[in-house]
């Protein structure tokens, strides 16, 4: 029997144009032995949503910079739920305001990383909380 | 099986569960292929290999959208290689593909190499006969054309598309001689690029050497996928070797030869597997082969005692 890998989707929704951070965490999730499915700039909750549901992925790891995120997080939450798939982990990362953070949490975010965290920590995070 | 009927109507989650049962070798995935099976043959299987970065995927995008102008629905497994240290993957294929997200009649999964023996083609072979049972007419796998496995997967495909770029260096060179011997339809991406009509002649002459007097004129076709140009020269080549394989019964055979093999490697592994749970893990079989050493036994009655033993 082979091992059951993580699958996680890395997604950018928004409009900034900037990918590194999304990348940084692609790599080290890979080197920590998971599946990373990398999906590209600028997906809406929609694209976002539809890909996690395609590729089945145990995580949906979103990364902005824009500010957009009390909107956009909370939305892919709600889209995956609609499709069934609340079990997926829902996590978000950026430059997000520590007063956001409890009203992301209410909305089906399960955790959120600011800059500078360690990405260790993401990847422990995952590994303890993956359904 | 429930998630069969899901899949079945069409239900996307219910089809990506079955793909990772699959993948993850779990036993509902064998129920679920029982169910499934009778209803494969239908659609016609795409393969489109070659070096990184020749433009696979942005090609795929451009001939699914194609496809779907003519009404067909599509499926795409986008495969890539796994790290060799940490059995993880970044899977990158769908960044060119994000239009195609959300159109009902398109199904995209990312698939990684997994490092294990022929555990890719495997899970790849499972895929496609979900898919084809699911109703996709046309299934595309897409995969870097390196090594042996990547080869054996293509091998699941009717057609072969073999894509390669200007400025490889060595240029043809750098296309394994392997694949080149496996391609249907060869395509010289980057057109906009100097060089183009040099690779061209180039796979001509090697093509030329390779003649075998088959009826398939394995055409050579210049593209700039990033420009949807030369996409429907593709499209239409495709249709037409899907058209031959049928006229000449090489479909049937193809697909009757694959049956064999899929069937004589499942026994292998499985027997492998079955050996191993049975005499390797628990030790006995070491002490079979301590007998060895001291000449009490000999490999070859060994060997009879332990298919005996599997086979009964
Ligand atoms: N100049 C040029 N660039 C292209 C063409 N087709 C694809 N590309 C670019 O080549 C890069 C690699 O493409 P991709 O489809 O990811 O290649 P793959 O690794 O073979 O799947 C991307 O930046 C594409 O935009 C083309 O016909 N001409
Ligand atoms: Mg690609």
């Amino acid at each position: 029997m082979s091992e059951k890998l993580i699958r996680v989707l890395v997604a950018k929704p928004g409009l900034d144009g900037h990918d590194r951070g999304a990348k940084v965490i692609a790599r080290a999730l890979r080197d920590a032995g998971m599946e990373v499915i990398y999906s590209g700039l600028r997906q809406t909750p929609e694209q976002i949503v539809a890909a996690a549901v395609q590729e089945d992925v145990d995580v949906v790891a979103m990364s902005l910079l824009s500010g957009a995120h009390n909107h956009l997080f909370p939305k892919v939450a709600k889209l995956l739920a609609e499709e069934g798939a609340d079990d997926v982990l829902v996590m978000g990362g950026g430059v997000i305001p520590d007063s956001d953070i409890p009203f992301l949490k209410e909305n089906g975010i399960a955790e959120v990383f600011t800059p500078g965290t360690p990405t260790g920590e993401v990847v422990n995070y995952i590994k303890n909380n993956v359904r | 099986m429930e998630l069969v009927q899901k899949a079945l109507k069409g239900n996307r989650r219910a089809i990506a569960r079955l793909i990772s049962l699959a993948e993850n070798e779990e036993k509902e995935a064998v129920t679920a292929l029982r169910e499934m099976f009778p209803l494969t043959g239908k659609a016609h299987i795409v393969g489109i290999t070659g070096p990184p970065g020749s433009g696979k995927s942005t090609m795929t995008d451009k001939l699914v959208k194609e496809l779907r102008k003519r009404g067909k629905k599509v499926a795409i497994l986008a495969v890539d290689p796994a790290s060799p240290f940490t059995g993880g993957a970044i899977l990158g294929d769908r960044v060119r593909m994000s239009d195609l997200n959300l159109d009902e009649g398109v199904y995209i999964r990312s698939l990684s190499t997994r490092g294990k023996l022929g555990g890719l083609s495997k899970a790849t072979h499972y895929a496609v006969k979900i898919l084809d049972a699911c109703g996709f007419d046309y299934i595309f796998i897409e995969t870097v054309g390196v090594g042996q496995s990547e080869v054996d997967i293509i091998k699941t495909a009717d057609s072969i598309l073999v894509v390669t770029v200007p400025g490889l260096g060595d240029d043809i060179q750098a296309i394994k001689a392997g694949i080149l011997e496996i391609g249907d339809i060869f395509i010289v991406n980057k057109a906009d690029r100097d060089g183009a009509n040099r690779v061209v002649i180039e796979l001509e002459m090697m093509l030329g050497l390779n003649a075998e007097k088959d009826e398939w004129d394995h055409p050579i076709l210049m593209t700039v996928a990033s420009e949807n140009k030369g996409i429907i020269e593709v499209v239409e080549a495709v249709i037409r070797h899907k058209e031959y394989l049928d006229k000449t019964g090489l479909l049937a055979e193809r697909r009757r030869e694959r049956l064999e093999t899929e069937v004589l490697e499942l026994v292998v592994q499985n027997m492998t597997r079955y050996v191993n749970e049975k005499f390797v893990k628990d030790g006995s079989f070491q002490e079979e082969v301590d007998k060895l050493v001291r000449k009490e036994n000999d490999p070859y009655t060994l060997v009879q005692s332990i298919l005996a033993d599997t086979v009964k």
